[in-house]
């Protein structure tokens, strides 16, 4: 019997057609020849979430990105009111332009222009090449025709967003689509406590997401977090049941009721002693900063009470905004097809007291134990599909944005092939 | 270390007042569990009194042992998660991973 109710076609993955209910293959993150379409056909036409604006604060501000599947680095710099996005590549001989010690590594930092290491070319913020070294020893060299390699690049809500297409087909607002435009208005610029974490894991990208696409999985993985512990069986018997699904374009939304975070209206002996000392816990700090009132489109489904919105960007990009006033990031870069880099962000208003600080802390601490537990798991799943003797997997209600995401993934490779067939 | 209120955890402030989370989860790995019990028992109820403490200060201008404090308590919030929900340093099934925190406000 469903805790809660369903669309009236009986379920949320029938409620959306084309979906199908029938058991999904995970050929699609198991095959190397698979993850070569994808770098295509989805890391080089996708809008990509690369930053915030606050990395960027004033003119010369800069970043790169390294996007491994589209075998790129990016520089994105702000020039005044402009973010710019260009390839991180030297026009002159293809160095690599804006690195420091080590060339893998990503950097961040202010300057006035960019110099090449190698042989000292330079570049204005603007792109263009401002000095080549002996200019008099090239023939017939304009440097007007030797700017930085510009990517498209637009900002929504403070996230800088970039597409690597020569033309991209949609731009980001119309990649974005209403569900996910019905954020703006969130104050994410306020939030500029970050807590920033990062990994590289054995598992393919989408096996990745997936476990940050359902709940399903929370009363499983991370039983051993809830307290007291007399009460887990009682939570692993109950599942997991989210109030409100919903899917627009490529893009997906899961919503979880609220009522869990209120520990201060807990027996005291059913909350963990040192939430009680800090005055926050999972769900974040009990004294609540007044946000105001809130754009409608963080809680579409209208849940009252309400826990959290997981609002999914296709590909590779979610955000968590809690009732209890904060929010964090996922993000999934593949690195191969069976390997992905795994960034997770907190994001609260500044604390103006250590105590608020520590109520943060122990968000931010939170996140990262739970967060161990299902980046540990999908190495141990990835290594299962890999021995590739099941070939059919059963999905559930609760995951049907896993079961979308699966599908979008395969439409965008199908169509990029079918364009390629007809071009 | 610590303001002289608090006294009675200069013993751990060598061992758990650290500056950042990569230090203070190198020596949660790296602690016996008894040990951080006992890290835990002397702490728990000198929280609120700590918090208090510190927060009459700025917060972007704690004198040195409030930073010393406020570091320690980081640490409390650290070790609470194996004292109380697992009974060893990491959770349940996670030793194949890691997951480093690269940013985070100071202090």
């Amino acid at each position: 019997m469903a805790r809660y109710p369903k669309p009236v076609e009986g379920s949320w993955t029938e409620h959306y057609p084309g979906l199908g209910t029938e058991p999904i293959s995970y050929e699609d993150s198991i095959s190397p020849d698979f993850y070569e379409l994808e770098r295509e056909a989805i890391f080089k036409r996708a809008w990509l979430k690369v930053g915030r604006v606050e990395q960027i604060p004033r003119t010369g501000s800069f970043f790169t990105k390294d996007i491994s599947a589209a075998k790129t680095s990016l520089i994105m710099v702000r020039d005044g009111d402009d973010v710019r996005a260009f390839h991180n590549v030297c026009r002159h001989r293809g160095n690599k332009l804006v690195w420091q010690d080590y060339p893998q590594v990503e950097i961040s930092g202010t300057t006035r222009q960019f110099t090449c290491k190698y042989h000292g070319w330079r570049f204005g913020l603007d792109g263009a090449c401002t000095f080549a070294q002996q200019e008099g020893e090239f023939f017939d060299l304009d440097r007007a025709d030797y700017g930085l390699v510009p990517v498209h690049c637009e900002v929504f809500a403070g996230f800088i967003f970039v597409n690597l297409a020569k033309e991209p087909t949609q731009s980001l607002r119309e990649f974005l689509g209403p569900m996910i435009l019905g954020m703006e208005g969130y104050p994410f610029h306020e939030m500029t406590d970050r807590y920033a974490f990062r990994v590289e894991c054995r598992a393919n990208w989408k096996v990745f997401s997936d476990a940050f696409m359902e709940f399903y999985h929370a009363p499983v993985v991370h039983l051993g977090n809830y307290y007291p512990p007399t009460l887990r069986p009682t939570i692993n018997q109950m599942g997991y049941e989210a109030p409100h699904y919903q899917l627009d374009g490529p893009h997906g939304l899961v919503t979880t009721a609220g009522g869990l975070h209120r520990e201060w209206e807990m027996p005291p002996e059913n909350v963990k002693a040192s939430d009680l000392a800090t005055r926050s816990g999972l769900f974040g700090p009990w004294d609540q900063p007044d946000l105001g009132e809130l754009p409608p489109g963080i809680n579409p489904g209208k849940i009252n009470p309400w826990g959290l919105s997981s609002f999914q960007f296709f590909p590779n990009f979610a955000i968590l905004v809690w009732q209890a006033g904060w929010y964090n990031t996922h993000q999934f870069w593949p690195t191969s097809h069976n390997t992905v880099v795994f960034e997770g962000d907190v994001y609260s208003l500044p604390a103006k007291t250590a105590s608020e600080r520590v109520g943060r802390e122990v968000a931010a601490a939170t996140f990262k134990e739970y967060s161990l537990q299902d980046a540990n798991t999908l190495e141990a799943t990835q290594l299962g599909l890999e021995a590739g003797v099941v070939d059919r997997f059963p999905l559930n209600d609760q995951e049907v944005l896993v079961r979308n995401f699966h599908k979008v993934v395969g439409d965008w490779v199908a169509d990029h092939q079918r364009s390629r067939m007809k071009g | 270390m610590l303001p002289t209120e608090f006294a009675d955890l200069e013993p751990f402030a060598e061992r758990w007042s650290l500056a950042t989370e990569a230090e203070r989860w190198e020596q949660r790995m790296s602690t016996p569990m008894d040990d951080m019990q006992a890290f835990y028992d002397a702490s728990l109820p000198r929280i609120e009194e700590a918090l208090a403490y510190c927060d009459k200060f700025p917060l972007d201008d704690l004198p040195d042992d409030a930073v010393h404090l406020l570091r320690l308590v980081y640490s409390f919030v650290l070790v609470s998660f194996p004292i109380e929900l697992w009974r060893q340093p990491y959770p349940p099934d996670t030793k194949g991973t890691s997951f480093d925190r690269y940013v985070e406000p100071l202090p």
